[in-house]
């Protein structure tokens, strides 16, 4: 094979000793990326199956992408309804476009330059793992988060949230979490608020001027999330997506697309994902029975970052439980503090992120319970036989 | 009694190869070998030296902590070589074989008669001791424990593995014979696949029926279901093939240590059974590979079977060889096609698994590792294919720690290697389990002595 050749002519450069042996992870990311390697099994199973932690991460980037597609429709929608300017469906991709791929680009650039650089200092493979922890970033922030901040939270999130810890596999938050609330904690200015979620409204306000802006903002429009205004939009609307929010999380469709795939191929867990639905509308409907106007319960399913943080978020195999009972627990939990922090938290509309990071912090001990009490249990039947 | 007990988990491996059911051919062996290294932590000295010549049932090899544990020859013959590693580590001993075998005569038995000491000093003078493997651990059991039963699983669901019914055909008589022997020691339980096996008329033997994929057949899948091993007990296990071994040396009072042997694998060429013994060498099979390519020749199943290479041989517990292609090539954008016809993987990620509802098709797999090592990511693969209620991967972890606590809390005590060798099989982040595992016992033999 042609490709071959050239890459084993290549090789012995970057190999230890050669003049690039410095590069030799970086090498070898690549080189894996386009072949799978021709190591043979040395100890144990013979024959082994043929998936591997890249494929797991495809499966994963694949699930998003109609999130991403309508997130970028939705990013020239949202621009055009703001500023008057009637849009057809390509303006409305080119723009949407336009502000998604430097999201995209400063997150991956980022954080794979830290990746690599930290296989390189390790000596070990670079993981897979900020495959979708990059794809995912730009989805859950603001379009217009200003690119250094989401480069500073990008950093941050891999170097503290997991290669501290060892990488792919050892961390304990969901790193794109970490950067999320690195950037909700640092500069809420520009994480919240009704301005934050339109493509340059934000900057409009600012400086009375912005890209692609027209005649200026129309009358009447909010610029707020359903989260803070859920009369302002239709539940259909919220449905479909069409409403202002981060990048990836408004399309219930979209999302339930990347939830089929992800259950489908059983790269995500479903108990978690359903038990997080389950936790969600429980708690909204006995908030409903406490606060006078609050919302039907089946509404924070559609609003807001919940259905995307559920789907794609926290069901992370790494972060989440790793017990088959501690999963159905930890959904839950997840579900139902969302809607608490929804409900009880006026200050903070969105509750899906600081569920998610608290309850990554608590799967251990739920998986620890879970262990025990099984462990008891077969002790008491080993007792009895 | 019986007990029906069905098994959810699993995974039958579609790999190709399986042997026909037909004895292909009589091997009248050249040379075979005695390995100590086919048993765990075995401190072996030698008995004879080389030139010595042997009967089949003549000691070889002397267990250093207990001397009256032998390990004997299943041929007559000359010892031709003793093979040393390492610091002078025994490695084998080769025994150059005579056409015609002569045995020493322990004198039949009757069974009935036996006592329990009676037995144990026959099985340990005529070398057949090493057929009972004690667990936890795995070793070679000791005579002096007692332990609380002894298993026998009477079905074997590993990959390609040698159909019982086939290759024990007509040896019903000594596995009554040892198993009603084995009886005076301890309770013995048997596991079947069914009812109709040609074995479940065996008296003296709890029953169990097992149904489920590989690993129901597995011993210690169902000493887990049956009876599971607490801290202090030990429950010895023996091979339905060794069975027949032991019930021919009560009822003729030889060691005749004849066994049909599955040739199999995705490389044999027309896998078929042959019948020989003990210890024989690969190239004595040559006929049924091509050795001109790279293959790898494993004693034993492709899950947990060891790799002897072209020039070695036949472990001591094994009636199955599989002969495999060193998959040692590259694969362009492998993981990134939606479909790979010529692997196999049982993760949905690929559609095998919708495939295989269309039409059932075997795969011709290969060595290849598919994929670097990494760190464990993905949670809910290893229990689909892990039949006990333990936790596989947290068991797997306290190993990598040495964490003996851990361990024992997690089941150490329970699994041997290849009750995890699924979960290695289909580890996305490609980890060594089984490896794991084992170093896992050694530390816990070590420390526990």
């Amino acid at each position: 094979m042609n490709a071959r050749n050239i890459v084993d002519k290549i090789k012995p450069t970057f190999e230890e000793g050669g003049k690039l042996g410095f590069l030799h992870s970086t090498f070898d990311a690549f080189e894996t990326f386009m072949f799978v390697p021709n190591t043979t099994t040395k100890t144990g199973a013979h024959v082994r199956d043929c998936v591997d932690i890249k494929r797991v991460m495809i499966i994963m980037v694949l699930a998003l992408v109609p999130a991403f597609l309508f997130g970028t429709w939705n990013i020239g929608y949202q621009h055009s309804l703001a500023f008057g300017l009637g849009w057809g469906f390509w303006n409305m991709i080119w723009y949407g476009l336009v502000k998604i791929i430097p999201l995209v680009l400063v997150t991956y650039i980022i954080g794979l330059g830290i990746e690599f650089t930290s296989a390189q200092i390790n000596g070990h493979e670079v993981n897979e793992g900020y495959l979708v922890t990059g794809f995912i970033l730009p989805l859950i922030v603001p379009v217009d988060v200003p690119l250094w901040m989401l480069a500073i939270a990008t950093a941050f999130a891999v170097i503290i949230g997991k290669e501290v810890f060892g990488g792919t596999g050892m961390n304990i938050w969901n790193p794109a979490l970490i950067a999320r609330a690195f950037l909700f904690f640092s500069y809420p200015s520009k994480m919240s608020g009704d301005s934050v979620w339109v493509g340059g409204v934000s900057r409009f306000n600012e400086i009375g001027k912005a890209w692609q802006a027209g005649n200026g903002i129309v009358d009447g429009f909010s610029g707020a999330t359903p989260l803070s205004d859920p009369a302002g939009y239709s539940a259909l609307d919220m449905f479909l997506g069409t409403v202002p929010g981060s990048v990836g999380e408004t399309s219930v469709i979209a999302i339930l697309i990347g939830a089929a795939i992800l259950i489908f191929t059983g790269v995500a867990s479903w108990k978690i994902m359903v038990s997080s639905v389950a936790g969600g509308l429980l708690v909204g409907w006995l908030g409903g029975l406490v606060i006078p106007d609050a919302v039907p319960c089946w509404y924070h399913l559609i609003m807001g970052g919940f259905l995307f943080g559920t789907v794609f978020m926290a069901t992370d195999p790494v972060t989440s439980c790793q017990t088959e009972c501690g999963k159905w627990i930890y959904g839950f939990l997840v579900g139902a503090l969302a809607v608490i922090v929804r409900l009880f938290n006026p200050g903070y509309a969105e509750g899906m992120m600081l569920a998610i990071l608290l309850m990554n912090t608590f799967a251990p001990l739920i998986d620890h319970c879970v262990i025990e009490s099984t462990l008891k249990k077969n002790a008491k039947k080993a007792r009895i036989a | 009694m019986s007990n029906n007990i069905q098994l959810k988990k699993g995974l039958n491996i579609p790999i190709s190869g399986a042997a026909d059911q037909s004895i292909r051919k009589v091997i009248v062996p050249d040379v075979v070998a005695i390995k100590p290294t086919d048993f765990r932590a075995l401190k072996a000295k030698l008995a004879v030296k080389e030139g010595d010549r042997v009967l089949a049932g003549s000691p070889v090899l002397i267990n250093k902590e207990c001397a009256d544990i032998v390990f004997t020859s299943p041929v007559s013959g000359t010892v031709a070589e003793v093979v040393r590693g390492e610091k002078r580590k025994l490695l084998e001993v080769r025994i150059k074989a005579d056409q015609a075998v002569e045995y020493v005569d322990f004198g039949k038995q009757d069974v009935k008669a036996l006592d329990a000491e009676a037995v144990k000093a026959l099985l340990m003078k005529s070398g057949l001791w090493a057929c009972l493997i004690e667990r936890p651990y795995g070793v070679v059991a000791n005579p002096a424990a007692t332990p609380k039963a002894i298993f026998v699983s009477a079905f074997s669901t590993a990959p390609l593995a040698a159909e019982v019914e086939f290759a024990l055909a007509g040896e019903l008589a000594n596995i009554q014979a040892a198993v009603s022997a084995l009886g005076k020691i301890a309770p013995v339980h048997m596991s079947f696949a069914s009812e109709k096996s040609a074995f479940y008329g065996v008296e003296g033997a709890t029953r169990h029926i097992f149904t489920g994929a590989h690993p129901a057949g597995n011993v210690g899948v169902q000493i887990h279901h049956v009876s599971p091993i607490q801290k202090g007990e030990t429950v010895w296990t023996v091979t339905m093939h060794e069975l027949a071994i032991i019930g021919r040396l009560l009822n003729t009072g030889k060691y005749d240590a004849t066994r049909t042997i599955a040739v199999t694998g995705p490389k044999a060429i027309k896998p078929a059974y042959v019948k020989a013994v003990a210890g024989i060498a690969i190239s004595a099979l040559k006929e049924f590979f091509d050795a001109s390519e790279g293959l790898r020749y494993v004693s034993g199943d492709c899950l947990t079977g060891k790799n002897v290479g072209a020039e070695g041989f036949l472990s001591f517990h094994d009636n199955q060889v599989t002969i495999l292609k060193e998959g040692n090539e590259y694969e362009a954008f492998g993981w990134a096609k939606p479909f790979r016809f010529k692997q196999f993987s049982s993760s949905h990620t690929y559609f095998h698994w919708i495939l295989s509802w269309l039409s059932p098709k075997q795969y011709d797999l290969d060595t290849n590792l598919h994929g670097g090592e990494r760190a464990f990511v993905v949670s809910d693969v290893y229990g689909k294919v892990f039949p006990m209620n333990l936790f596989p991967i947290y068991l797997t972890k306290a190993c990598i720690a040495k964490d003996i606590d851990k361990m024992e809390k997690f089941g150490i005590y329970e699994v041997l290697e290849e009750d995890l060798a699924l979960c290695e099989y289909v580890c996305p982040s490609k980890i060594n389990i089984q490896q794991y595992i084992a170093e896992g016992i050694e530390l816990m033999i070590k420390e526990m002595a």
